[in-house]
């Protein structure tokens, strides 16, 4: 259910060649279906793929460490798709996805995207396989890796051809050809072919078929919007007019969780995203900070009917199943381990708001945050590795990261007013985030390293509170 | 002797005759004064019967004023008392009581302020009221909810123990979602750190 196309087969066939390594995760998906799930549901035209040019190359070698703190971007160059026929809608195509290409990957933080004027070849003049492209003079200009391309449209048929180089090995990664009908943005083909590339080059599917949820109040109220994870197609989900915030996603993508008042009272709704299904905990009291359970159709979330602010676990139809804090005082903001056998959140059981950790097997309760006298809002990383969370000090609120090796946190923010509620990519290697740098809150993307920090996305009013969703494609 | 006799005669005659005359004039001199008498005496009923009128259309005209008067006063005094209730109510409705960063505890000034509360609650035994707690902007807004529970809980547990009825009064938390002063700054936030009370 989570993260259908990531599994443990495609890192065993890491180690085959590279022709039968691409060969087998075309066979893997196919097989578990994932091309009918994305024509079905995704793709509202026909999206070919199909293995071309079954290249000799070795990539049991990870180009980008995602598990090492490493802070080298690797240079890359994406010239102009080449236009097969030359035709005004190839010319006009070839721009725009070439450019697209570049920025949806730049996104990712993992590259440095060479400058086209730089560029000593051009793919309409040579060709866009190995045989044809002088690999001298990409390495020339410090080129790492290179992605050349082709389109061809004809009647209302798009195809396109991408492919992606090691430039010092000369090496085909990734060969992928896409026929399409769509008439409009080749972002679809894009996102793909970009999923492929940071498969090829992290082993991680990577946050291509991910959104994010987060909370605006451009239409005058806190409603809750979701976009695509690099900003695009934002959309209002709620329309309550009163205030709705705190979303969270199970771990399927289906289903959100949030708290909204109506006519005054608090609820918590659990509503699935496609169909109509879906209920209301309106428990007397606060209803707030749900929480999915990984791999689970369970969630978390703070109720206080009994007169004081505890975690619940509450089955996905809104059912108590059982009180996981018992501490008297405020215990909010749970976040799950990805094995779902520990839980971070938030008590003020010693006086000021700090971050616990409770171990579900052993039933220990252990403070994770020393440091400062406010220490809310943890997120788990999806790796598990690390919990990101946000920091009161000296008139700051930071975004901080602290480890499970004893390290001291870091802070990943500094002197850029206040940034709050951190959520991981889903490959955790990215952390969106709320911060007021420039006026009022908008929201903000950076990598798990702190840097490359950039606004997400233009809307009008305060955009807060981001929760990004898992990979999958609903 | 002749002479005498009619001279005698003639006063007999006349003397009478003036005495008539006298007696005649006197007679009528004696029954105008009756009549200016009596006229005097209506004329004086008439005058008092004025003046009692006058009196009492007076006294009418005085009692009407004071009752007016009266009924003034005692408007006024309805007024100044609905005025009081009203300006209790809106004391009720306006003065919040307020926390300290991060803090639900009550201090003195609050519970000051909860007592005058408790007493507008007793004299008004058929209102119900929302204690609604907020929070400042710091701080994240998942904690903020669950901190402005407990600002608007510890109001509402003081005044029960003052002995006003928990049914009367519900919660609500708006955590920094409602802020009075918009304003980012000390002044701000120390406004904004409160537990409000809205009347049902």
């Amino acid at each position: 259910m989570i993260n259908k196309r990531s599994n443990p087969v495609c890192l065993k066939i890491l180690n085959l060649p590279g022709d039968l390594r691409l060969f087998c995760v075309e066979v893997k998906q196919i097989m578990k279906g994932s091309i009918f799930i994305f024509f079905k549901k995704v793709c509202p035209v026909a999206i070919i793929f199909s293995l071309i040019v079954p290249f000799s190359c070795w990539a049991g070698y990870d180009y980008i460490d995602i598990t090492t703190p490493s802070l080298r971007k690797i240079p890359m160059a994406i010239p102009l798709f080449k236009t097969m026929s030359g035709n005004k809608k190839e010319v006009k195509l070839s721009q725009s996805a070439s450019e697209l290409l570049a920025e949806t990957l730049d996104f990712t933080g993992y590259f440095k995207m060479l400058e086209s004027d730089t560029f000593l070849e051009d793919l309409q003049k040579t060709g866009i396989v190995a045989s044809k492209i002088n690999f001298n003079n990409w390495r020339g200009i410090g080129t790492e890796l290179l992605i050349t391309g082709s389109v061809l449209a004809a009647g209302d048929k798009v195809e396109m051809e991408l492919r992606l180089y090691d430039s010092f090995k000369e090496r085909l990664l990734v060969g992928k050809r896409y026929t399409t009908s769509d008439k409009g943005s080749p972002r679809k083909i894009i996102r793909r072919f970009c999923s492929e590339v940071i498969y090829s080059l992290t082993g991680s599917r990577g946050i291509f078929d991910s959104k994010i949820a987060f909370v605006s109040t451009g239409s005058g109220n806190k409603e809750i919007y979701i976009c695509d994870f690099d900003g695009h197609n934002s959309r209002q989900e709620t329309h309550n007019k009163e205030i709705s915030f705190f979303p969270a996603w199970s771990s399927d993508g289906k289903w959100l969780a949030y708290t909204a008042y109506k006519k005054g009272k608090m609820g918590l709704y659990i509503k699935h995203l496609k169909g109509k299904q879906g209920v209301v905990v309106a428990k007397k009291g606060i209803n707030i900070s749900p929480a999915w359970v990984p791999g689970k159709f369970e969630l978390a979330a703070t109720l206080s009917f009994s007169g004081d602010q505890k975690i619940y676990l509450l089955t996905g139809r809104g059912k108590i199943i059982k009180r996981l804090t018992d501490k008297w005082g405020i215990d909010c903001s749970p976040s799950f381990s990805p094995d779902g056998k520990k839980m971070a959140f938030v008590s003020d059981r010693s006086g000021t708001p700090q971050i616990y950790i409770k171990d579900f097997d052993s039933e220990r309760v252990d403070r994770l945050t020393f440091h400062g006298k406010y220490n809310t809002e943890p997120s788990w990383s999806p790796r598990g590795d690390k919990i990101v969370y946000s920091a009161i000090e000296n008139g700051e609120i930071n975004i901080c990261v602290v480890g499970f090796d004893g390290r001291e946190s870091i802070p990943l923010t500094r002197h850029t007013g206040y940034n709050e509620s951190p959520s991981w990519s889903p490959d955790g290697s990215l952390i969106a985030f709320t911060s007021t740098r420039d006026g009022l809150y908008k929201i903000y993307v950076m990598t798990v390293y702190g840097t490359d920090q950039r606004r997400l996305l233009v809307l009008p009013g305060n955009q807060t509170n981001p929760k990004w969703s898992p990979n999958v494609i609903n | 002797m002749g002479k005498k006799l009619w001279v005698r005669l003639l006063l007999l005659l006349v003397v009478p005759g003036f005495l008539f005359t006298v007696s005649c004039a006197q007679k009528e001199i004696k029954t105008d004064t009756v009549m200016l008498e009596q006229q005097q005496a209506e004329a004086e009923a008439a005058r008092l019967a004025a003046l009692e009128k006058a009196q009492a259309e007076e006294l009418e005209r005085q009692r009407v004023i004071e009752e007016a008067q009266l009924r003034e006063t005692q408007l006024r005094e309805e007024e100044a008392m609905a005025y009081e209730k009203a300006a209790a109510r809106e004391m009720f409705m306006n003065e919040d009581i307020h926390f300290a960063f991060d803090k639900s505890l009550l201090t003195s000034m609050a519970q000051d302020i909860l007592k005058k509360k408790a007493e507008w609650l007793r004299d008004n035994p058929g209102n119900t009221v929302v204690i609604e707690g907020h929070c400042d902007e710091r701080g994240t807004t998942e904690y903020n909810i669950a901190l402005g529970e407990r600002r608007a809980l510890a109001a509402k547990v003081f005044l029960t123990d003052l002995g006003i009825d928990s049914s009367r009064l519900s919660t609500i938390s708006y955590g920094e979602e409602r802020p009075v002063d918009p304003s980012h700054n000390q002044e701000a936030w120390a406004k904004n750190r409160r537990a409000h009370f809205v009347i049902e």
